[in-house]
Parts: C-alpha cells; structure tokens; sequence
C-alpha cells in the first residue's frame, strides 16, 4: 500500500530487506576460514564448481546459514506479535523472560535423557508457557499487567531466575550429555545439523502460519481492550493464543541456538518505523529483518576476531540495547 | 443495516471485580431505535459503566442487557459487535497507524481470519469516513491528530461496523463549538435513518437539544429518566449534581439551558 503522507515508504523497507537478505546469505555461505567468491557460492549451491567449495558451501556453511535465518525469522515474528498484543514496544521473548524458561525447559528435558530433535522443542514450549504465566502474575502482584515497565521487570526477574536454574542444573552435569551453560545463555548457531535444522522449520512454519492468519486480530487487539473487545474480539482468548504462539516461536529458536536477545526487540520496531504497521505485514516483514539481522550477527560473531568465534547473544545485545534505550526514551 | 433495535437494560446490576462494590444498581433504561438516549450524571455515577457492562468488561451482578431480542450477555462478543458499535470513553494508540487503516477495522466484526474487505466493506467505510468529516486527513498518521479530529476518527470507526446501535461514551469532548454541533447532527442524521443512539454526556445543555431522552445517573442508580423536559428541572438536577443551577428555556429553540450558579459568600 503506497502512502501519500510523505514518510518513509513501506516499498523502500521490502526491497532493502529483500536485498540484505539475499547478499547476507551470499556473504555467509561466502566467508569463514576458507574465503569463497559469491559467484562460485553460487555455482558450488547448484553443485557447480570445484569439489572443496561444494562441501563447504553445501554441507558446512548452508546449515547453518539456514538455521540462522529461522532463528531470526521465529524471534522477529513473536516479538512483533508480543508487542502488539502487550501494546509495548519493549516486549520480546528474551527480556520478558520467555527465552529462559524455554531454555530451563530445553535443558531439563536433556538431562532426564529427552533428547529427540522433535521433542526437545516441546519441552523449551513448556518451561516458555510456565515463564509466561509467572512473569504475568509477577507483573499483577507488583500492580498493572498493562504498564510496559511492569511487565518487563517481572520478565527480566524470571529470565535473571531462569539463568540461575540454568547454572546450577548444569553445574554437575558432563558436557558430552547436555551442551554448557554459555552454549545456552550466549547462544550459537554450532549446532546446525540438517535434522535439528528440519525440526526447528516445522515449528517456525506452523507458528507463523498461526500468527500471519491472525494479523487482523492483533490489529484490533493492539488498540486496547475496550476498543478489541467493541470490535468483537475475545481479548482474554485472544491474548493467550498469541501468547502461546509466540512462546512456541520462542521455544523452538531456543532449543536450537540457546538465548539470542534483542533480535525481537530491534526488528519490529525498525519495520514500524518505514510504516509497515498493520500486523500481517509486520509480522512477515520482521519475519525476514530478523532473518537478515541474525546472518549479519553471525558472520559478525564469526569474523570479528576469526578464528575465534564470539557469542551470538553478545553480538545482538551489542546491536539491541542502544536501540532499547531510544525507544524507551521516545515511550515516555 | 436493521433497523429498529433497541438496546434496553433490565434491571442491570454491575460490581467491579476487585472489591464486590456496585458500580450500578438496578438500572432499567430503554433505549428506542430511531432515537437519541442520553445518559447523563456526575462522575463517578455509574454511567461508563453501563457502556463496559455491553462490553462484558464489567461483571454482572444481576440483570440482563438486549440489543433487540439477543441478550448480550450470553452473546459473544463477535454477536454484540455487529449489533452494537461501541466508541469507548479513551483511547490511545501505542502503535500509530493511518486513519484510513484505522477507521477500516470497524468492519473487522464482519470478516474471516482471511477475508479482505469486499466492495461493499469498502463503501461502507468511505461513508463513515464522510458522514464524520474525516476524509480530509484520511491519509495522515494518528498520532498526528488533535484531540478533536482523533474524536471524530473513533466516531468514523464506530460507524464503519454500521449497527443498528451505536452507543459513545463522550463523543464529544475535545471538540470545539463546530465540530460538537456537527457531530450531535450527525447522530441527529443517524437516528433519524432508524439507528439507535445512546451516549454518555457531560454536556447537559447541547444533550437537551438532542436528545429525545435523558437519563439521569446518580449513585450507581437512575434516578430520573423521560424527556429533556421533564428530566432538566433543577431541583432534580441540584440535588443530583449537589450544586446551586438554575434552568432556564432557550428563546431560539425552546430547549432547557442549564446555567449553574456561583455559589453565595
């Protein structure tokens, strides 16, 4: 939809999207210790070109580019969908302590021996579910489940509480049976097997199949209670199924690359800003910003200081929290 | 549209969740189609709370409510939605959008998970959008509105669900001498086409102009309901609104005028 109001033009957010997206995964499937031009990523990805280059590009870096993408896509979604429904451009899933239940979850399920590619992901869904409803009774407790602040320091406790769980359950367990601690807390993209890579699609599909039908719900849910319920929405209803859904999104970036901030966070509010603001539009446009920011974080984690490789979540709190603070300065 | 549905209240007792207390009690109000009932009292007198009674926001105690012959207490709120068009007293929008797209969601009672607007969503839009004066900054952002014009989109919202009832919490406030006319002839329009409309005023003197009923709120209760005439005399009204008044009849149109009094030294 073009606009006459001379802002920013949604135009100008999907073809910039669509373009840093296309030259981040050239870029990642590019760079690393072997260096590939992008014309021969692009043979070696139709199994052109030189035999090295093809494994590389093919069974190396392509997992991983592809589950960085999903990672980002399920965050960017279900940070859009929690911001409308809370009406608070701050939510997402990590700082409302949504991530670290789902990553207590995760590493429960492991340790008891759960450690199906399938299943996994619907434990870190349980450990998500109980984070959300602790940090909504937290946020009632401390007085107003609707006031942004509220809610994101009861979230910030329940992750901060989530964290510690983490610690102490892995304190004396072996690293060859549950991955470490700082995998799950800095999160990494390490873990990039095509089975672990399929599973996580699954859910992405079917959570943002979910959240995309119900574009027009969170439209009307964002105006406030009085307003979605005048307009025929079960707020009560509504709000936990998008809550659900998010959490599932969550969930699912968590079992497979541990805590990643902010990703959630930066996106959506970056998409509104070029008037994308409807939310099936939103949500499908963080959808791919996010993808796009966790390639540009991954190959900044990976080259930064090669060959050392930095934690993912530190980059993305490095990218997160200045744009938190402007946007918390504009909220009031 | 169908028309001639009334919206009656029958014995309506309302509590607020937290502590039990009765924001409303016993309330019997009927509110006929083709008409202008105004709900009017001082703060606090229970009057937003019949509004977030339709809602289902505010627990019932006792009493039922019925858009025609459907009790919206036992409807859903997708049925009230498309029987009665609700403009809540506040509204403040988190994520700005264009008015247009705003105004729009009033026909989203009436579409699927997957429907676009059909041609008829549309038209009924730009007609709201015309009937309440909006399309002139149609394609402007809401949060760069003033107080009167977002009125008037949230009017144009409500009309878009084009129900047989609309019922408005404070149409008008933030509105200018104009703008406050223009929209009282505009629901003067609407209820003349057959609609049903009830708001919730403070504006005393501009509701006796309008209105073909007045009731009076005080205490949670009514406490005098029938025409402007009969409702506006100011013995009624000092000992509702606890206040010295005199009123008076306005020589240009024959209606009651409310002047309140300073109070003696």
């Amino acid at each position: 939809m073009s606009t006459t109001d001379g802002r920013r033009q949604p135009a100008v957010l999907w073809i910039g999207t669509g373009v840093a997206l296309l030259v981040l995964i050239v870029a990642g499937l590019g760079i690393g210790a072997v260096s590939i031009t992008p014309l021969a990523v692009l043979r070696a990805l139709t199994g052109q070109g030189e035999a090295i280059d093809i494994a590389i590009v093919r069974d190396l870096r392509l997992p991983r580019v592809v589950l960085a993408m999903l990672v980002g896509c399920a965050l960017g979604s279900s940070g859009a969908a929690l911001q409308g429904t809370l009406r608070n451009p701050l939510a997402e899933p990590y700082l409302l302590g949504v991530s670290g239940g789902a990553a207590v979850g995760a590493v429960l399920a492991l340790i008891i021996g759960v450690t199906a590619a399938a299943a996994v992901p619907i434990a870190a869904f349980a450990g998500a579910v109980v984070a959300v409803l602790l940090v909504l009774a937290l946020a009632r407790a401390a007085g107003g489940a609707r006031d942004p602040r509220t809610l994101l320091m009861a979230g910030v406790i329940i992750g901060a509480f989530a964290s510690a769980t983490i610690l102490i359950l892995l304190a004396d367990v072996s690293p060859d049976r549950v991955r470490g601690a700082l995998w799950w807390m800095a999160g990494s993209l390490s873990d990039s097997s095509w089975l672990r890579v399929g599973w996580l699609a699954v859910y992405v599909a079917l959570g943002m199949a979910l959240l995309v039908s119900r574009g027009r719900l969170l439209d009307v849910l964002a105006l406030g209670d009085e307003s979605a319920a005048a307009l025929g929405v079960d707020v009560g209803r509504a709000t936990r199924q998008v809550f659900l859904i998010s959490a599932l999104l969550a969930a699912a970036s968590v079992a497979a690359a541990g805590l990643i901030g902010f990703v959630g966070l930066v996106v959506p509010n970056i998409v509104r800003a070029f008037g994308v603001v409807r939310h099936r539009a939103l949500i499908v446009a963080s959808a791919l910003g996010g993808a796009s920011l966790m390639l540009l974080a991954d190959l900044l984690a990976r080259t930064l200081r090669a060959p050392l490789e930095l934690p993912l979540g530190a980059i993305t709190a490095l990218i997160g929290v200045p744009v938190f603070l402007l946007r918390l300065r504009r909220l009031r | 549209m169908t028309a001639g549905v009334a919206l009656t209240f029958d014995d309506v007792s309302l509590a607020y969740r937290s502590d039990g207390a009765r924001v409303v009690e016993h309330a019997s109000i009927i509110a006929p189609a083709g008409q202008i009932t105004a709900i009017v009292g001082p703060n606090g007198s229970g009057k937003s709370s019949l509004v977030r009674g339709v809602l289902g926001l505010m627990p019932t105690h006792s009493g039922r409510i019925f858009a025609g012959t459907t009790d919206l207490l036992h409807a859903s709120a997708r049925e009230m939605s498309r029987l009665v068009a609700v403009m809540p007293q506040r509204e403040a929008l988190v994520f700005p959008m264009l008015v247009r797209e705003y105004v729009a969601l009033g026909r989203s009672p009436f579409l699927g998970l997957w429907d676009a607007p059909s041609a008829h969503d549309l038209a009924v839009i730009r007609g709201a959008m015309e009937r309440s004066d909006v399309m002139p900054f149609a394609s402007r952002r809401t949060d760069e509105l003033s107080g009167g014009e977002w009125q008037r989109v949230r009017l144009a919202r409500a009309l878009a669900q084009d129900t047989p009832i609309l019922l408005l919490d404070e149409p008008t406030t933030f509105l200018d001498i104009a703008h406050e006319m223009a929209t009282f002839e505009t629901l003067a329009r609407e209820a003349h086409s057959g609609r049903t409309v009830v708001l919730v005023s403070h504006t005393l003197t501009l509701v006796a102009r309008f209105a073909d009923q007045i009731v009076l709120m005080h205490d949670a209760r009514v406490a005098a309901a029938g025409t402007p005439r009969d409702v506006m005399q100011a013995a009624t009204l000092e000992a509702v609104y606890e206040w010295p008044l005199v009123v008076s009849h306005d020589p240009a149109v024959g209606a009651p005028t409310l002047v309140p009094l300073r109070r003696p030294r």
